[in-house]
């Protein structure tokens, strides 16, 4: 866990997801242009495909160029923990720059959670490198016919932590508009950002809530609008089964009955809830913790210095695939109903 | 690694250390692990299992008869808890919900 307003020393790695052909590519070397994210070593599927000519300083290697900006752009041949452990010892040697951070581009039909998985399963990855965003492509032309037919589309926009929809400027305002709105049913606290929008920020796209602020920030997006006084505040369901909920507790939780629960739940259906984030008021913690989960594979609770609002309930969020909400709700106050004081 | 008994270190778990930050083996901490042993015994309890603590760095999953697996954390328990008590641990099964609400109504 992280006190409070202390940011992890440790490296942010991002993932660049996205159907195939939504535009991951286009967005990585937008990302590479970015000044703000000059200090940063990029792993991508074929450096060939990225088109670095024109941004190229030299090649390391084979597998490495050095770009003007200072970036570092690798090929990851098939062993992407082996990539990540030789990209951070040849940073340690000093044969390379020393990036602040890392950004992986999956493949189109590549489900993300193995990746985020290869970094909170190895004991030397766990230790130089942390979670940082998953970002997400969305084309606007095909992604309303991906989300229904393709259930990778729907996993990669349920699991990010930024969606950015793409060819806007094919598609027409009413169809990206639809798509926008289809998105956030999925995925509540992702706000989708437009490609084509002049004003957007890429260096913002993978700054991760370390700040006091920016956790608060997210803490709220993701547990907001409001839900109703102890009841459950469910979104529309939509195709591949996918629906998002947040249930709300009027009192105090017991952290070790929730982390019994939540670690038995996600052994037993983690291929199907596909996020869990949540605005927690633990017995016996002075701060708001916020925790957050990609199937599996959960990130170190963080403690917030403070409710991001006047609302001082607990709020777990969960978007799942072909599970009952009523159940999971049921199955969650009766083992908090276990320890009597805290109780629904 | 433990240099009395030779018990490699592992790594911390989300779920540990959560309501109060302190280093690992403090009293906190301690009672921390005597809370979720506390926890797991209710709800190990219909599949048959038991938890204990295993030197303040593990837990002991066993069956009544004796069959017992040690586990590091949560990654691991609910896994070896399916081996030894021969079906999966689901928080979502029926019967098992009815019993947790009826032990709730008891206490």
């Amino acid at each position: 866990m992280t006190a409070p307003g202390v940011a992890p020393s440790r490296l942010p790695l991002h993932l660049v997801s996205g159907f195939l052909g939504s535009g991951k590519t286009t967005l990585l070397r937008r990302l590479l242009d970015t000044p703000a994210l000059a200090d940063s070593a990029v792993l991508v599927n074929e450096l060939g495909e990225i088109g670095l000519d024109h941004h190229l300083l030299r090649h390391l290697d084979g597998e490495t160029v050095l770009l003007r900006s200072g970036c570092i752009c690798c090929t990851v041949r098939d062993d992407l923990g082996q990539a990540l452990k030789d990209l951070l010892d040849r940073r340690a040697r000093g044969e390379v720059p020393p990036f602040q951070r890392i950004i992986v581009e999956s493949t189109g039909l590549a489900d993300p959670v193995p990746i985020l998985s290869t970094v909170t399963s190895e004991p030397m990855l766990r230790h130089h490198l942390r979670l940082g965003c998953v970002v997400t492509t969305v084309d606007a032309v095909n992604g309303a016919l991906h989300l229904e037919r393709q259930p990778e589309s729907g996993k990669q926009v349920a699991v990010a932590d930024r969606l950015v929809i793409t060819k806007t400027d094919l598609a027409g305002p009413a169809v990206t508009e639809a798509l926008a709105r289809r998105l956030r049913a999925i995925n509540p606290g992702a706000t989708p950002f437009h490609a084509m929008a002049t004003d957007l920020d890429l260096g913002a796209l993978l700054t991760d809530a370390v700040s006091p602020n920016a956790l608060r920030a997210e803490a709220l997006a993701w547990t907001s609008p409001a839900p109703r006084p102890g009841g459950l505040q469910s979104l529309p369901s939509h195709a591949a089964g996918l629906h998002s909920f947040c249930m709300v507790f009027g009192h105090a939780i017991d952290w070790v009955t929730l982390g019994i629960w939540l670690t038995m739940l996600l052994q037993a259906h983690g291929e199907r809830v596909l996020r869990v984030k949540g605005l927690l008021d633990i017995a016996g913690s002075a701060h708001p913790v916020f925790i957050n989960g990609v199937q599996h594979v959960m990130h170190q609770p963080l403690h917030l210095d403070g409710w991001p609002d006047g609302d001082r309930r607990s709020r777990l969020v969960f978007i799942v695939r072909d599970l009952p909400r009523d159940l999971i709700e049921r199955s969650c106050r009766a083992f908090l109903g276990l320890v009597p004081e805290y109780a629904a | 690694m433990c240099g009395l008994c030779g018990i490699v270190g592992t790594a911390p778990h989300w779920t540990d250390g959560v309501p109060a930050p302190s280093p690992p083996d403090t009293p906190t901490r301690r009672r921390e692990r005597q809370e979720r042993v506390r926890g797991l015994n209710r709800v190990l309890r219909p599949f048959g299992l038991t938890a204990s603590d295993w030197q303040g760095s593990a837990y002991i999953i066993a069956t009544y008869t004796g069959r017992s697996e040690i586990v590091d954390n949560a990654a691991h328990l609910w896994q070896a808890a399916a081996r030894l008590c021969g079906r999966a641990c689901d928080p979502l099964d029926a019967g098992l919900l009815e019993r947790l609400e009826k032990e709730a109504m008891r206490t």
